[in-house]
């Protein structure tokens, strides 16, 4: 039989498995050192949303009546794993499994599996969970990293890790985001607030209360680079948040220093970082073009920032990703790159003069 | 100036080009059969002017071109007997058939008699133009247009600049480098030729920073001229293309629609220059081209200078022959190379290189869905949204896909090569195209269906009225005839009443006499 094959005879040997798997590698530092802040209890909950992720994949392509190969591509093992960075560390098991479950079946294959999902999975299930069950989802741990005294051992970890065992009040406490916002609403000046939750160093470095994405910038932010570095992402949308970000909080702190969050603040605490790189980067959901990849970044930061500063909700990273996810289909169609022999506006140039 | 030599998006593959530039050019004998298809070249098949049975001697014209028609004449690369004018099978991955002359070789090589001798700088652009015509020269870059009728547009146009594409940028491929390494005065003087014949002020010959060794022989070569500039470019895959070589060059894009003349440029292939070269100084046509032979599966990889209408079987067999068997065997380069299904195809004007490419070279990896990572944006040279094109083309929404450049798509394989999913999106426009190019043929044969039919209508309601108005005119004429007729009658009865009247005044005149003569 003849088989027509089309050029290119060549290829760069990049794969979807290979781009998930680096982003898999980019995000080890932080959740290697997220698992160390937070002991036995965090590594059940990573492992228990990498297995449901996992689990729920197979059994979505089962019921399809597809091939079980795209398991192995490694998109059900990231969104587990993005979903695991998001959760309060000590959660309880059947806040990772309902989570990813409704990540991957309904955020994701209910779409129609890998590629066709409008929204990013593993934010549905942060929003979903956040809007669901507030308490347990705002429930976050003081770092107690495992080898100091007040970490529990691995059998305690279980307990906390089915529920059985109530997390003491004394361990818990506010995230940064949260308390600012809460000191906000009992008329406390943010440059009051602000030293008592929260300083550079900490955030940078981690040593704070969150979820495992949203302690330590700075090795999110080596991850990121080592993406940027690897190709796998471009530096359009985080630079785009980021920035976007940084401008908007220095202009209102600038004007309006006591209710306005510092650059610094907004750029380092919850899920910016995180967000910049790794959940707004998320091909499938954002826009293809480097023009649309920018627009898509900027509007990510300007409804984060509303969020933050003026919403209900302390954090915003997760309803700003869904809200420009939900415009990307629309950004791609107006952000076009311009094509060769044409104006901008999509007229033949003109000949020679 | 360095803006000046960028390209958009492209891409840069991996070279491989060392393997084949390590020995020169190898000129390779005669094979005992030559099959030269009778269309190697983009539009009409030539005419055969020779007979079954007919010697020919090398460089004699074995086919013509056909007047005005887009084609190109063809010449018997050795001496020998023709022994076969029908069908072989054509080096094309849908193992079709094409007609072509075959021709015996009696080893003897012998030479068609020179005519007489010129100096080729004093000829006139038309003149030119016709001896590259005679010689059968076409774009050896890939394209294979008829060099002639690109002298003979250039010379009508105001041509500011010759690009002489230099840039090879498809890996493996190294024939038109070592050409430069080995050639450069030659190809400097058929570039000069034709300047000449399209009255252009410069020539400017660009080259990939890859070839040093050919920058250096070609800016030697070019040093005696003032007006022959050598320019190295980036590397970066489509280079070659003329509208991308055209960008890096001149720093501006062929307006949409329009051609490289619009810009005041003109692209010519080295290896086209060279051939124009050989026509005018050696009087030798185009009967043979350097073709690289590479490939992990090639024993010695190398570039050799055969002749046209060679087996590809044997000229990889004077190669060395294969190590292991291929995975594929492309005719071309890797980015836009066609598969060959057999060996036992001939090399035509066309054939820059024949590669047998193993297994780990192609990675053939089944394709998986899109994840819209925006890779084939960003490696589009031309600006287009691959993903979405290839969307709408698999589901047969061709104008969908045209809206997001199908008609713009060189082809060139970029898109692909970065895909991390595998999708075969040239192969998707490939068909895409196709597609629209029969519906609008369909439409034109529509179009002209309906033309004819509304001309019958016209002709039909025209005879109609005609008829109507020759039948009414014939009522009127009968009418009037008979009127006539009646009048006649009636005339004719007042001429016989008067007839009578005369008569019966004759005869009472004829009386009267008598009566009077009584009377008197």
């Amino acid at each position: 039989m003849i088989q027509l094959i089309s050029s290119p005879h060549a290829h760069n040997r990049s794969s979807v498995q290979r781009t998930m798997l680096l982003v898999c590698v980019a995000l080890l530092p932080a959740t290697l050192y997220g698992l160390y802040l937070f002991g036995w209890p965090a590594i059940n909950l990573f492992l228990l949303c990498l297995i449901t992720a996992l689990g729920s994949e197979a059994a979505c392509l089962t019921l399809a009546g597809r091939s079980l190969k795209p398991c192995l591509d490694g998109s059900a093992l990231l969104t587990g794993w993005l979903i695991a960075m998001t959760l309060p560390p000590w959660a309880p098991w059947w806040i990772a499994v309902v989570g990813t479950l409704f990540a991957v079946v309904i955020g994701k294959h209910l779409y129609g599996g890998l590629g066709q999902n409008l929204f990013n999975p593993a934010m549905l299930a942060r929003v979903g969970l956040l809007i669901s069950f507030p308490v347990e989802m705002t429930t976050w741990i003081d770092p107690t990293p495992i080898t100091s005294a007040a970490a529990p051992g691995f059998v305690d970890s279980l307990l906390i890790t089915a529920g059985l065992s109530p997390i003491p009040d004394a361990m818990t406490g506010a995230s940064a985001l949260g308390h600012v916002k809460t000191a906000l609403t009992m008329n406390i000046p943010v440059t009051e607030s602000i030293p008592l939750a929260f300083n550079v160093a900490d955030a940078f470095i981690g040593t704070m209360r969150g979820s495992m994405g949203e302690t330590s910038a700075l090795l999110i932010l080596l991850g990121g680079l080592f993406l940027l570095y690897k190709r796998v992402i471009s530096w359009h949308i985080p630079v785009s948040v980021l920035g976007t970000l940084a401008l908007l909080a220095f202009i209102f702190s600038l004007v309006h220093p006591d209710r306005f969050e510092p650059p610094s603040f907004h750029l380092l605490t919850g899920a910016a970082m995180l967000g910049a790189f790794f959940i707004a980067t998320d091909m499938v959901t954002s826009p293809t073009t480097h023009k649309g990849q920018l627009v898509f970044g900027a509007g990510i930061a300007c409804v984060a920032f509303i969020i933050r500063s003026w919403g209900s909700f302390p954090e915003a990273i997760g309803f700003a990703v869904l809200f420009m996810n939900a415009l990307t289909p629309i950004i791609d169609r107006y952000f076009r790159p311009r094509i060769y022999g044409y104006s901008y506006s999509g007229k033949p140039l003109k000949s020679k003069e | 100036m360095f803006n000046k030599l960028k390209i958009r998006g492209g891409v840069h593959a991996e070279e491989r080009k060392e393997q084949s530039t390590c020995q020169p050019v190898r000129t390779l004998g005669i094979p005992p059969l030559l099959h030269l298809p009778l269309r190697q070249h983009a539009g009409k098949p030539a005419e055969p002017v020779v007979k079954v049975g007919d010697r020919v001697k090398k460089g004699q014209l074995i086919a013509t071109s056909t007047g005005e028609d887009v084609c190109a004449s063809l010449h018997a690369p050795t001496s020998g007997r023709v022994t076969a004018i029908g069908e072989v099978v054509a080096p094309h991955p849908s193992l079709l058939t094409t007609a072509a002359i075959t021709i015996e070789s009696d080893g003897l090589d012998e030479c068609l008699q020179p005519g007489e001798q010129f100096d080729p700088m004093s000829l006139t652009p038309a003149e030119i133009a016709d001896r590259v015509d005679q010689a059968g020269i076409v774009g050896l870059g890939g394209a294979t247009f008829p060099a002639a009728l690109k002298l003979k547009s250039g010379a009508r146009q105001k041509i500011d600049t010759l690009i002489l594409n230099g840039s090879e940028c498809e890996p493996y491929l190294t024939c038109d480098d070592m050409l430069m390494r080995e050639r450069a005065e030659g190809i400097i003087s058929g570039a000069r030729l034709i300047q000449r014949a399209i009255g252009a002020k410069r020539i400017v010959a660009g080259i990939e920073d890859n070839k040093p060794e050919a920058i250096a022989a070609m800016t030697q070569a070019a040093a005696a001229f003032d007006d022959v500039l050598v320019q190295p470019i980036p590397t970066r895959y489509p280079m070659g293309s003329a509208k991308q070589l055209i960008q890096a060059i001149m720093g501006r894009e062929v307006p949409a629609g329009g051609r490289s003349s619009d810009v005041g440029a003109l692209v010519h292939n080295v290896a086209t220059a060279f051939a124009v070269h050989q026509a005018l100084y050696e009087h030798r046509p185009l009967i043979s081209r350097i073709v690289t032979v590479s490939g992990q599966c090639i024993e010695q990889p190398q570039n050799v200078e055969v002749l046209l209408g060679t087996p590809v079987s044997w000229m990889l067999e004077q190669c060395g022959g294969l190590s292991q068997a291929p995975a594929r065997v492309v005719m071309g380069g890797p980015m836009m190379g066609q598969i060959l299904q057999t060996t036992e195809v001939p090399v035509t004007k066309g054939a820059s290189g024949i590669l047998a490419l193993a297994n780990p070279e192609i990675s053939k990896t089944e394709p998986s869905p899109c994840i819209r990572c925006g890779s084939c944006v960003s490696a589009c040279p031309m600006g287009l949204v691959p993903l979405e094109m290839a969307r709408h083309a698999k589901s047969d929404d061709f104008d969908g896909a045209k809206e997001f450049g199908l008609r713009d798509c060189i082809l060139c394989g970029s898109c692909a090569y970065v895909c991390p999913s595998h999708i075969p999106l040239v192969h998707y426009f490939q068909f895409a195209k196709g597609e629209l190019s029969s519906q609008r043929e369909q439409s034109r044969k529509g179009e002209l269906t309906k033309s004819l039919a509304e001309a019958r209508k016209a002709r039909k309601e025209r005879e109609e009225a005609e008829k109507a108005a020759a039948k009414a005119e014939k009522a009127a004429k009968a009418k009037a005839a008979k009127e006539a007729k009646e009048r006649a009658k009636a005339l004719k009865a007042e001429q016989e009443q008067a007839k009578q009247a005369l008569a019966a005044q004759a005869q009472a005149a004829a009386d009267a006499p008598v009566n009077e003569e009584s009377g008197s």
